[in-house]
Parts: structure tokens; C-alpha cells; sequence
């Protein structure tokens, strides 16, 4: 079974938001929410800077404590690519899950239920990218199969220096940043 | 020295956690107050314990906490209830057991309380309830009458207390993304408020001078337990991760320090304690004073762990 | 899972089909939807339409995706060579554009002074007609050319021949004078060509970039910033000159940070590097060059120990990184920039890096300025417009010998002085004035001088403000455009044309420019019955299928060698027909043959030099009101170096007023306390701080950089107006 991932190349992105506007009209994301974000992160003093642009959003974890506490099931791994979903009509809005995630990639939906990235499955089963990725205008995300060695996600991951998000925290986070 | 932006992403999280209002703290204050009710009460029949009176009061071995019991525990789902956002789908929760999710098995505790509760009640068959239904009345006193019942009836109104207490606990401690619930104790912690706020609210109410003293006594305990717990609690987060330790001084120099020490730990803890235990000594009169300082300590307990933790978060970078 | 895929979608029927359920969903583009159309359902299915944006004027091919009758996306159209496929934040969040609720309406006249913003709504009929009374009077009392035209973009081609066929030659637009001007003309001083747009460098191709303010990445020029990012990624090394840590600067191997103003020092102590340690390209000057004794000679005195103490950069730095441009020559380009209105002396700047790459031989060359090509289309077979006998208004005199365009401040001059001749009516196209010109006042202080102002604008904005008649086009996505025959790597052609409908009684260019016409007696300057026929016309000109350019938005041509490499002849349009390192008509015109530095002028004490630049997510003054964009980033905030901060008692967030040399203030904005700039300039993006009360949910939303810029340094060569010449102080307090 595949398990979706990405690879976020930082030294390529300029924090422009695309991935941030094409989600948002792609997928109807209600004003006030966003199921992606930027963190610009500057290092040293000036004029020796570092700055480390991320391009964040769920990471459909490996061990999503979002899945396990929700009480209903509504929050599940999807056998495609292991992505981690929330079925709404299973929803019933308690929350737990916003809570559970560390990364506070979940929200909830004015129409109540809880709502995030899906990794834009509904293109991805077409056989698209997801929406962020396609519009990215520096080429710096790669979207693919962790599982297939072969995939340009897993080969950038061998050869490239890389980290992931609060990797304390447990959820063995699917995005990674190529440094 | 580093510098971070963020693009403004969700209003639930900017700029930090406020996914649960006042219900929650509420619900868990008044599943926690049932629980303590259910242990004591329970304890009780183990006991053998019978109400002294023709009506129902608010003896522990009476039918009238675990009356009390029923309203507190429904009241605490209504409360529940109101803070889901998607109420239409409610019913969702009982098609399923997720053993993982403690608002899951939660769910099915609270429908184990309620036949519990209503079986204490039967014990103790309020006035109105025999004229109701007369035919039944020998029945009743038969069963009322036969120890077994009773003590088994206590038995399992103790067990399920427990787990309703140390429940409303886990609820939070199971969401790791909170830095400040992510601790073991927080189950035991509620439990014991728990019981503290059941037996404050006994102390108060009961008819039984006996059993005043005795709650008095044992409120004058749980307090005791409880400010360990808290003492533990907060140590533990403290030699833990930065994250971690960054959560407990919102209770030890953040915001929330006020009300934690003044409110929780002062008038909800320490100064009943003093007045509970002049009181035991008979050196002063009881009075209600206590039992409500406890009680609304109870409820601010909830509502600083529950405020605090949404605070409370991992390093964002 | 087809419920996942299903889930937008039945949301969204949800949308339009119930007005309850809306409301719940807050601003979500239904919503949006909802007020612009009264969720009306027209149609249902999926439809794509490509077009090309106009959020800016890079004009990037894309593919609009209509959802049940309604706009739902915007996606890069994959056959562009200009988007490839990828749009910019901006182009994305375009939808916006279509459902902002702050969008002109109606024709509105003014009801009382003007700038007080109280308008009656009219019907076309009633505007235009006003507005050629108007027209025909002035004409009677000064001449046709005292009606001048500022447009911007390619949306106003047909009003521009309305008003040429009219007879004034007075037609100008921001893009030179305040933008592209002093680089153009300081590249055709030097090559005899210019830079043009979009820009003929190399960049995807260039082994070492260096980039002198241009902020990629902040500066959402599509291809600029693709091309940026793979340079970047194939490991091109990166010079970067700024005062402020850009974005483009966190991408660099070398960081210059430049003290404001001295950047023609830094060019010159490189070129003397190059030449001193006979690094240029030696057989390229020689075959192309004229005049680089003389040159050589100018700049020997020029050395990094003497650019140090004016630049704030080590002398070795600047040797290394002169080096490193050396070592990749031909691939290195010193890209020229855009903005260049900076400092007054900007045509001399653009020259001195054009003389750069010139040293290393990147003019014409593979990773350096390619030599662009484009289709041959015929323009429309019009009837010749009227030859004026006075000439335009802007440039009196030749005052700006190298002015090659006409300059907007000079019709402004010409307006408040009625010299050399008067300028009564102006007619304002896709440009918002109060924003882009310098000096606010002087703007305001001309449009009191006028009997007609008419402002065509899609938005309230505060140009329109100021208008006795505002005209409301039809955005982007709702109208037909001239045809973008393009001047690029390669040789297309792309079609504007409707997506969905306009919401209300909005109306395209091409319609008001010939009813107008129409109201002028001007009918037989518009031969064609509709804008298909006029399209359809060109395109079969030049042997193009208007029907196949319809379905595909693009039609590109036959690839043609961009390089000296690939066989171009290398050409140099100069009175020397070579690269002039010497210029002898910039001598005969008084002007330094050889550019100079001369120390920019510094502020008064405890003052700091506004500089100011791009947000990646708006346009100018123009998408502050989109409420997708608006959402990205609703106001500026205020770069202050975090040192400087402290020392006020500053930290980010807290709300200052920037006060200006001359006592204008700002609105309050919020600083943004920051290792990333230097302590004596401060930074605000430019476009915001609007006043104008059309302009609802982007009224008083942060500081304008344009209200500011009551001074600027005028370039002597072409008129360009440099306004990076004001000072403010940060004023605690909302
Ligand atoms: N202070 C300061 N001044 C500057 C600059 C700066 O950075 N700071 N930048 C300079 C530069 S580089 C440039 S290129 C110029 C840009 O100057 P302008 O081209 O004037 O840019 P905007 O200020 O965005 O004004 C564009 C106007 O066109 C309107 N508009 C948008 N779309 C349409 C349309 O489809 N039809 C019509 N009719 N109108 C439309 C917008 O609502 C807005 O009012 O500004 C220059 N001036
Ligand atoms: N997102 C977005 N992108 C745009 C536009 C937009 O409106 N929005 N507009 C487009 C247009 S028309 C233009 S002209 C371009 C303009 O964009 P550019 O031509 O790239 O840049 P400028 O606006 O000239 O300059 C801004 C940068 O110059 C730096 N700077 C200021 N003073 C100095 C100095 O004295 N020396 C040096 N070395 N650097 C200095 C500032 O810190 C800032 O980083 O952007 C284009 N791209
Ligand atoms: S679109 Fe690409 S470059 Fe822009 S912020 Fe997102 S990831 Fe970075
Ligand atoms: S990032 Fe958060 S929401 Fe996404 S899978 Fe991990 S825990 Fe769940
Ligand atoms: S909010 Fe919905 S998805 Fe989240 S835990 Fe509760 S039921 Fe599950
Ligand atoms: S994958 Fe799709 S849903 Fe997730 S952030 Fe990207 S665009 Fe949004
Ligand atoms: S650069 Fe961005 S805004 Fe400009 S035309 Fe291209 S997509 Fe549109
Ligand atoms: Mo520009």
C-alpha cells in the first residue's frame, strides 16, 4: 500500500503563498481558514541571516493521534496512499482531533465539521498533483509514494539533507523539508 | 536569535488553541462530581449503609445523591452536547467502539451511569415513586431489603465511578499535542477533585452528623491527595521537555498563575483544608463555607487545566 | 474515495443552491459568489476557458475553470511559455477579482466637489455623452492635445486610439517615468536596445545571478522568479545588493547589504576590478566595444577601497564577488532590474550595469540577455490619425533629451503650469495616479486645473475618487482584449477573452472606446462590427485561426535562435553601431560619457530612508481589495531594523506612524521589528494605506509608501522620478 508524502524544497521556495491561494479556491476553504500556511524562520544577525521558508500543512502522520482519539471513526487513514481523512457525515464536532494535532493543522468548518488538508485525494485519484504542488511557481514541492524507492519524493529523501516537523512529538510527520 | 512569521492559517488556532469554551471544563466538573457521588454513595451500600429517614436526603446511603447523580451527570452531557459543532451526527458516537479515543468508551460509560444511578435510587425508593406505583412496592422492599443487592449494587456504582473520574482525566491527557495534559496523573487528578467535591458536597448536605464529620474528615484527605497530585503533576511537566516545562509555568509565572494559585490551590484547596480540619478538631463550627470554597475550586480546576492546556503548545518550530 | 471528491462539489450545490448554508460558510469563494450573482444558477458541468491574467502586466497564459456557471478556479495554461503551466499568487488568487464586493457598479457622476466621492449613478448613455461634450469643448478651446490619456496595460489599446483618432499625441503611463524608463534608456545608451518586458534575461540559463534590488520572490514576475528558482536549484551562485535581507537575498551566496544609494560605487569599483585584473571578456569588448580606453581610464581612479567607505562593503568582498562574476562569463548576468526610479541618477545606474554585463559578454549571449523574437502580426488596416502641430506636452524643449516615451509627471508639469501649451481633460485608464505618481499634491493640485477627468477603473479607487466621471470596465475575466502578440524566447500570440459574465453594468474596453468614438464622430475609426471581427481580422493577417486561438488561448510560432551563439547577428542600434562603453551623445549632451558617482544627498538626523518594494500576493494599488489576496496579507507592516526598534522601545506588532521629511504621517502600521534590513532605511511593501472610501475592506489598512513620497530626484537624462529621496521618523501611537 502506497503512503503519500512530500518533499519541500526550501532552498527553492520563496514563501509566495501560491500553495496557500490555489488550495484555498481548489477547495472552497472558507474565509478565515486555510488547510495550508507559510513559517518564514530567520537565523543569526544581521547581515549574517539565515531564513528557512516553510510551506506547511497536515502531515498525515504515520501515528495521527487525530485518527486514534476521534470517537467516531470520522477521522480514518484512507487505504489510498494511507492519507489521513475526515469523513464529515461521520463528524459529530467534538474537537478532540484539532486538539490532538501538534502542527494545528485542523479547523472546523463553519458547516461543523472538522476539516484540513486531504492531499487534495479527490485530484490525486485522477491522477493529478495535489492543487499546491501543481501551482507551486519554483517546482520546490515533490508529492509522491514514501513507499516506492523509486519515486522522485523517496530518491530527493536519499540523496538530499532533510527534516521533518516536531519529530519529539511522535506522529512521524509525512512532509519533510530538504534543507 | 531567530525570527519567526507566520502566515495567519486558522481561527481556531491563531494565536494559539481555543477549540473548547466553558462546556467542556463544565462537563468534565460535573462527570467528575457524579463519579465522586457514585464512589462515596457506593461505598456506602457496600457498608450496608441505610437512610436514617421516611424521605429521601442527602445521606450518602439515600436515594437523594444519587438523584442529585442524575441531574449532575445529565446536566454534564448537555453540556457536551452544546459544544459539538456537528449535533445533528451525535448519534454517530454509538455505532461504534474505538478503543483508542477515551471520548469513545467515555461515551459508553456515561450509558453504563445512568442504570447504576437509577438502581441507587431504587434502593432508597423515594415516597413519591411507591404511591406511583403501589402494586410494586413489595417488590421494591424485598430487593431494598436484600444485602446482596446492595452490597453488589455499591460495588459496581464504585467501579464505574471510578472509571467516569479517571475518564474525564484521560479525556484530555490522551490529546499528546497539549504539552500541559500530557501527564499520567491528570486521570487521577480529576478523580480525586472528584471526590473531593462529592464529599465537600455530603459534608455540607447530609442530615447525619456522623456522616458529616466523616465526609469532613475525608474531604480534609482527598484535598490532601489532591495538592499531591497537583505538586506531582506540576514537577513532572517541569523535568520534562522544554515544551513541556514552558506548559507548567503557565500555571507558575504565565497567565494563568493567578487564578491556579489563588483560585485552585488556595481557596479551592487550602483554605478548606484549614477551616475542615479546625472543624473535625471541633474547634470551630461546621459551616457551609467550605464545602462551596471546595466545590468552586472543583470547577476552577477545570476550567484553568482546560484554558491552560489549549494554551499550551509545542515549540512551533 | 469518491465521497472526498464528491465533497467540494455537493458543498458547493449546497452554495447555490441555499442561502442559509452560505451565510454558515462564511467568505468561501461560494459566498463570494453569492452576493455577486444572487445565486443565480446558469449553467451546469465544468467549463475551461483559457485566457491570460491581467493582475499585473506579465500577461501569463491560463485556463479559467467554471463550475455550474460560476468561476471556481484559475490554473496556468501548460502551453504558455510564459506561465508554463504555473501561475503567481496573484494570477491564482484572480478569481477574487470577479467576486470583489467593492467593484464598481454603474457609470457614476460627480454630485459635488471634487474627491468628495458623492456620485450619481448614470447609464452609459448619459456618461459617455457627458463625457464627449466635454471632449468637444476643450478640443474647441485648446486643441485636441490639451486632452491627455494615462493607461496602463494592454487593456486600454482601444481608448488609446480613441483618443489618438480624437488628435492628441499626449498618451503615457507610469511604466517609464516612475518604472522601466531609466534602465531602458541606459541600456540603449549602451547596446542601443533596450530591456523590454517581459525581460530578455536569461536568467534560467545564467551560471551566476546578481541581482541590484530586484527582489524575486517578492517581485512575482512569473517567468523572473521560475527561471530564479532554477537557477537556484542547479546551484548558480547568487550576488545579492540590498538593503533589506530579501527573500532573494536568503537564496544567496554572496548578501551585499548596500548602504541606500551608492550602488553605482559597487559597479564601479567591479568594473575597475574586471578591468584592473583583466578579467572581462577581452575579445568580446574588443570586437564590440567603442570607446574602452577612454572608459578604462575613467573608472581606474574607482577602486573597492574607495567604494568602501560610500557602500558599506569590504573591499574584498567586492573583489571576490567580482571574481566570481568573471569566472562564469559569459552565464553572468547582472540582471538590470525593473523598478529602477530610484535615486534621480537612475538612467546612469542602468548604464553602469549595462556596461558590466557588457565586460563580462553576457549581451546576447546563452545565461545572459538573450535577443528576443516574436510573430509578425499586421495591425488593424485603421485610417491615419490626425498629425498634431504642437507636438506633445510632456517634454518641453527636449528637456529630457533621452526621454523616448512620454512622461506622466511632465503632462502632470504641463497641467498645473499650461506650458508649453494647456492640458484640460485627463483620461486615466488602469491606473491608479495617487498611488503611483510621486508627490500626491501635485497630482491633486493638477486635477483641480482640468474641466474633465474621467477615470476607467474596475474598482473605487482613489484616482476614481477624485473623477467628475467614472466609467467601470468589465474585469479580466469578463471581456476581450487587443491579442498579446508577445516579444520573448519565443515567438506566440495569446487571446484575452470572457470566462463568465460581468455581474453587474460593467462594460470592456473595446465597447466604451467605440461608443465613445461613436459620440465623437469618430465611427470611421471603428470599421468592425464587433471585437470576434476585429480579432478574427489580425489574426488571419497573419495566417492565425481566431477559432483554434479561442480553444488554445496560445498560438506560438516557429522557435528562432535567441543567441550570438545560435547565429544572431550581433547588432548594436549606437551612433557607433557598437557597445558604447564611451558615450559621445551622452558627452554632446552635457551628461558624464562614462557614468559617475556622486553621493546621494542623507536625511536629517534620527531619520530614516523609506525604501519600499513587493508584496509576492498584490499588485500595486490594485488587489488590496480582492478578498482572496485581501485574506493573504489585509495591511503592510513596517520593516524597522530590530536594534533600532529596541532603542525606540519598539517590538513587532506595535502600531507606529511614519512622519516624513516635509510633516505628511502616515497611517498607523504595524512594525515588523527585524534583524533582515539595515539601521538606517525602514521598508513598507507599496499600495496600501487607501483612502478612498469605495474601497471598503481595504480603506485605512496599513501605511501608503505613496503618500510618503512627497520628494523626488528627477533624472536629467529621461525625466524619470526617483523616489527613494524621503526620510521618515516612527511617531509611537494609533
Ligand atoms: N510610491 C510608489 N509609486 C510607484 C511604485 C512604487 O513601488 N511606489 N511603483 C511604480 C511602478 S514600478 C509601476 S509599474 C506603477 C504602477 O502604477 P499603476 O499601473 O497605476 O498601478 P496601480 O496603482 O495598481 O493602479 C492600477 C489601477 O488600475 C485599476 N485596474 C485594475 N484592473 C483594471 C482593469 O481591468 N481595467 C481598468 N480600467 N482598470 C483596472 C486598479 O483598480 C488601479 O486603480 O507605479 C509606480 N509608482
Ligand atoms: N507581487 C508583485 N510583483 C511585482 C509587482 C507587484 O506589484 N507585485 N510589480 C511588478 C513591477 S511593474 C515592477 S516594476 C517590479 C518592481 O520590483 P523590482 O524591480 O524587483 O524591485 P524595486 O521595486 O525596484 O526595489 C525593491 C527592492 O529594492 C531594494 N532597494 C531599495 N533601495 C535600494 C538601493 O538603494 N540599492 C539597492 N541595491 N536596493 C535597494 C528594496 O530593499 C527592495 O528589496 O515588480 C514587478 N513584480
Ligand atoms: S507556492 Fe511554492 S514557492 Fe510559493 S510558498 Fe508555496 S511552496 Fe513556496
Ligand atoms: S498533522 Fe495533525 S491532523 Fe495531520 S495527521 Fe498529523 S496529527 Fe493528524
Ligand atoms: S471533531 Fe469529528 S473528526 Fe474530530 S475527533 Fe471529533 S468526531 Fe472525530
Ligand atoms: S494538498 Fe490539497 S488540500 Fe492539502 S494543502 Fe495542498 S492544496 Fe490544500
Ligand atoms: S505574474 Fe502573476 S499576476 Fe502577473 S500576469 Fe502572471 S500570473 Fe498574473
Ligand atoms: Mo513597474
Amino acid at each position: 500500500m502506497a503512503r503519500l508524502g512530500m518533499a519541500i524544497d526550501t532552498r527553492k521556495c520563496v514563501g509566495c503563498m501560491d500553495c496557500v491561494v490555489a488550495c484555498k479556491t481548489e477547495n472552497d476553504v472558507p474565509e478565515g481558514f486555510n488547510r495550508d500556511w507559510i513559517r518564514y524562520e530567520y537565523q543569526g544577525e544581521w547581515p549574517t541571516l539565515r531564513l528557512e521558508i516553510r510551506s506547511e500543512r497536515c502531515n498525515h502522520c504515520d501515528e495521527p493521534p487525530c485518527v486514534s482519539c476521534c470517537p467516531t471513526g470520522a477521522s480514518h487513514v484512507h487505504p489510498f496512499g494511507a492519507v489521513v481523512l475526515v469523513d464529515k457525515d461521520e463528524c459529530i464536532g467534538c474537537k478532540a482531533c484539532v486538539a490532538s494535532c501538534p502542527y494545528d493543522a485542523r479547523f472546523i468548518h463553519p458547516d461543523g465539521y472538522a476539516d484540513k488538508c486531504t492531499f487534495c485525494i479527490h485530484r490525486v485519484e485522477q491522477g493529478l498533483q495535489p492543487a499546491c504542488v501543481a501551482v507551486c511557481p519554483t517546482r520546490c514541492m515533490y508529492f509522491g509514494d514514501l513507499d516506492d524507492a523509486h519515486s522522485e519524493v523517496s530518491r530527493l529523501l536519499a540523496s538530499r539533507k532533510h527534516h521533518s516537523l516536531l519529530p519529539g512529538a511522535g506522529t512521524e510527520p509525512r512532509i519533510f523539508y530538504l534543507e | 536569535m531567530s525570527e519567526l512569521y507566520s502566515t495567519a492559517h486558522s481561527a481556531i488556532t491563531d494565536p494559539s488553541l481555543h477549540a473548547w469554551g466553558p462546556e467542556i471544563p463544565v462537563y468534565l466538573f460535573l462527570g467528575g462530581f457524579t463519579a465522586g457521588i457514585m464512589v462515596l454513595s457506593g461505598w456506602a451500600l457496600w457498608q450496608g449503609r441505610r437512610n436514617q429517614r421516611a424521605h429521601a436526603t442527602f445521606s450518602l446511603a439515600s436515594s437523594g445523591l444519587f438523584t442529585l447523580g442524575l441531574g449532575a451527570i445529565s446536566l454534564g452531557m448537555l453540556a457536551l452536547f452544546l459544544d459539538l459543532s456537528h449535533k445533528a451526527y451525535v448519534w454517530r458516537l454509538y455505532l461504534t467502539m474505538k478503543p483508542w479515543s477515551p471520548m469513545s468508551w467515555g461515551a459508553w460509560i456515561l450509558l453504563l451511569v445512568y442504570p447504576v444511578l437509577l438502581a441507587g435510587v431504587l434502593l432508597d425508593p423515594p415516597r413519591w415513586l411507591l404511591r406511583f406505583a403501589p402494586a410494586l412496592d413489595a417488590l421494591w422492599r424485598r430487593l431494598a431489603d436484600d444485602g446482596r443487592v446492595r452490597r453488589s449494587t455499591g460495588f459496581v456504582s464504585i467501579t464505574t465511578g471510578v472509571a467516569l473520574g479517571i475518564y474525564t482525566g484521560i479525556l484530555l491527557s490522551a490529546l499528546g499535542a497539549r504539552p500541559l495534559w500530557s501527564s499520567a496523573l491528570l486521570g487521577p487528578l480529576f478523580l480525586v477533585s472528584g471526590l473531593s467535591t462529592s464529599a465537600a458536597f455530603a459534608h455540607w448536605a447530609s442530615p447525619e452528623p456522623a456522616e458529616r464529620e466523616q465526609m469532613a474528615w475525608l474531604d480534609n484527605l482527598f484535598l490532601t491527595i489532591e495538592l499531591g497530585l497537583l505538586g506531582s503533576l506540576l514537577i513532572g511537566l517541569l523535568s520534562s521537555t522544554e515544551a513541556h516545562a514552558e506548559a507548567a509555568r503557565l500555571l507558575l509565572g504565565g497567565p494563568y498563575t493567578a487564578v491556579f494559585w489563588v483560585g485552585v490551590v488556595g481557596l479551592g484547596i487550602l483554605l478548606p483544608l484549614v477551616i475542615q480540619s479546625l472543624a473535625v478538631t471541633g474547634r470551630v463550627a461546621h459551616t457551609p463555607i467550605a464545602p462551596v470554597l471546595v466545590i468552586l475550586g472543583g470547577l476552577a480546576l477545570r476550567f484553568v487545566i482546560v484554558y491552560a492546556g489549549q494554551y499550551s503548545h509545542w515549540p512551533r518550530v | 474515495m469518491t465521497t472526498i471528491g464528491g465533497l467540494s462539489r455537493r458543498r458547493f450545490l449546497k452554495i447555490a443552491g441555499a442561502g442559509a448554508g452560505v451565510a454558515a460558510v462564511g467568505g468561501s469563494v461560494g459566498e463570494l459568489l453569492w452576493k455577486a450573482h444572487g445565486g443565480r444558477e446558469t449553467e451546469r458541468g465544468l467549463r475551461q476557458v483559457p485566457t491570460f491574467c491581467d493582475i499585473c502586466f506579465w500577461k501569463c497564459g491560463a485556463i479559467a475553470s467554471v463550475r455550474d456557471g460560476v468561476l471556481w478556479k484559475i490554473e496556468g495554461n501548460p502551453d504558455d511559455p510564459l506561465s508554463r503551466g504555473r501561475l503567481c499568487p496573484r494570477g491564482t488568487g484572480g478569481v477574487g477579482a470577479h467576486f470583489d464586493s467593492d467593484r464598481l457598479r454603474a457609470p457614476l457622476m460627480r454630485r459635488s466637489v471634487r474627491g468628495q466621492e458623492q456620485w450619481t449613478e448614470v447609464t452609459w448613455d448619459e456618461a459617455l455623452g457627458a463625457v464627449a461634450g466635454k471632449m468637444q469643448k476643450i478640443k474647441a478651446e485648446h486643441g485636441p492635445e490639451a486632452i491627455a490619456l494615462f493607461s496602463h496595460g494592454i487593456g486600454g489599446t482601444f481608448l488609446k486610439h480613441t483618443l489618438k483618432a480624437f488628435g492628441t499625441p499626449n498618451v503615457t503611463a507610469p511604466s517609464f517615468a516612475q518604472c522601466r524608463g531609466p534602465r531602458d534608456v541606459g541600456f540603449n545608451l549602451t547596446f542601443g536596445e533596450e530591456v523590454g518586458s517581459p525581460e530578455r534575461t536569461d536568467i534560467r540559463n545564467a551560471r551566476c545571478l546578481v541581482l541590484i534590488g530586484s527582489h524575486l520572490g517578492e517581485n512575482m514576475h512569473n517567468t523572473q522568479v521560475q527561471e530564479f528558482a532554477a537557477a537556484v536549484g542547479a546551484g548558480a551562485s547568487i550576488i545579492v545588493v540590498d538593503p533589506r535581507f530579501s527573500i532573494a537575498a536568503s537564496k544567496a551566496r554572496f548578501y551585499l547589504p548596500i548602504k541606500p544609494g551608492t550602488d553605482i560605487a559597487l559597479l564601479l569599483a567591479w568594473m575597475n576590478t574586471l578591468v584592473t585584473e583583466e578579467l572581462y571578456d577581452k575579445d568580446y569588448v574588443q570586437r564590440f566595444g567603442f570607446g574602452f580606453e577612454a572608459f578604462a581610464a575613467e573608472i581606474t581612479p574607482f577602486t573597492p577601497e574607495w567604494a568602501y567607505p560610500e557602500t558599506g562593503i569590504e573591499p574584498e568582498v567586492i573583489r571576490e564577488t567580482a571574481r566570481e562574476m568573471a569566472r562564469q562569463r559569459p552565464a553572468t548576468l547582472v540582471h538590470p532590474g525593473r523598478h529602477a526610479t530610484w535615486y534621480g541618477d537612475d538612467a546612469q545606474r542602468s548604464r553602469a550595469i549595462a556596461l558590466l554585463n557588457a565586460l563580462l559578454g553576457s549581451w546576447g549571449r546563452k545565461g545572459g540577455f538573450y535577443a528576443p523574437v516574436s510573430m509578425d502580426v499586421p495591425a488593424y488596416p485603421y485610417p491615419p490619425y490626425p498629425k498634431s502641430t504642437r507636438g506633445k506636452a510632456d517634454n518641453p524643449g527636449k528637456r529630457y533629451p533621452f526621454a523616448n516615451e512620454t512622461i506622466t509627471t511632465g503632462i502632470r508639469e504641463a497641467t498645473l503650469t499650461g506650458k508649453p501649451y494647456p492640458i484640460k481633460g485627463w483620461f486615466v485608464y488602469g491606473s491608479n495616479l495617487i498611488h503611483a505618481l510621486p508627490n500626491e499634491q501635485e497630482t491633486i493640485r493638477a486635477i483641480q486645473n482640468l474641466d474633465l477627468l474621467v477615470v476607467v477603473d474596475v474598482i473605487g479607487s482613489e484616482i476614481a475618487g477624485w473623477a467628475d466621471i467614472v466609467l467601470p470596465e468589465a474585469t479580466y475575466l469578463e471581456r476581450y482584449d487587443e491579442i498579446n502578440v508577445e516579444t520573448f524566447r519565443e515567438p506566440f500570440v495569446a487571446l484575452r477573452q470572457p470566462v463568465v459574465e460581468p455581474p453587474a453594468d460593467q462594460k470592456p474596453n473595446w465597447w466604451i472606446a467605440r461608443e465613445l468614438a461613436g459620440k465623437l464622430g469618430l465611427e470611421a475609426y471603428f470599421p468592425w462590427k464587433d471585437i470576434e471581427e476585429y480579432l478574427a481580422h489580425r489574426l488571419e493577417g497573419a495566417g492565425l485561426s481566431f477559432e483554434e486561438l479561442k480553444k488554445k488561448g496560445i498560438l506560438r510560432g516557429e522557435k528562432k535562435p535567441i543567441y550570438f551563439e545560435e547565429g544572431v547577428e550581433p547588432t548594436f542600434p549606437t551612433p557607433s553601431g557598437k557597445i558604447e562603453f564611451y558615450s559621445t551623445q551622452l558627452r554632446e549632451a552635457g551628461f558624464d560619457p562614462v557614468p559617475k558617482y556622486r553621493r546621494p544627498p542623507q536625511g536629517p538626523a534620527g531619520s530614516f530612508r523609506l525604501l519600499f518594494g513587493r508584496a509576492p500576493v498584490h499588485s500595486f494599488s490594485r488587489t488590496q481589495t480582492n478578498p482572496i489576496l485581501h485574506e493573504m496579507m489585509a495591511e503592510n507592516e513596517v520593516w524597522v531594523n530590530v536594534n533600532v526598534a529596541t532603542r525606540y522601545g519598539l517590538k513587532n506588532g506595535d502600531l507606529v506612524r511614519l512622519k516624513n521629511q516635509d510633516g505628511v504621517v502616515s497611517n498607523p502600521v504595524k512594525v515588523r521589528a527585524t534583524q533582515a534590513i539595515r539601521a538606517d532605511c525602514v521598508y513598507i511593501v507599496h499600495g496600501f494605506g487607501h483612502t478612498s472610501k469605495m474601497l471598503r475592506r481595504a480603506l485605512g489598512r496599513g501605511a501608503s509608501d505613496a503618500g510618503l513620497v512627497t520628494r523626488y530626484e528627477v533624472d536629467p537624462l529621461m525625466g524619470g522620478t526617483g523616489m527613494n529621496v524621503n526620510f521618515v521618523t516612527l511617531e509611537a501611537g494609533a
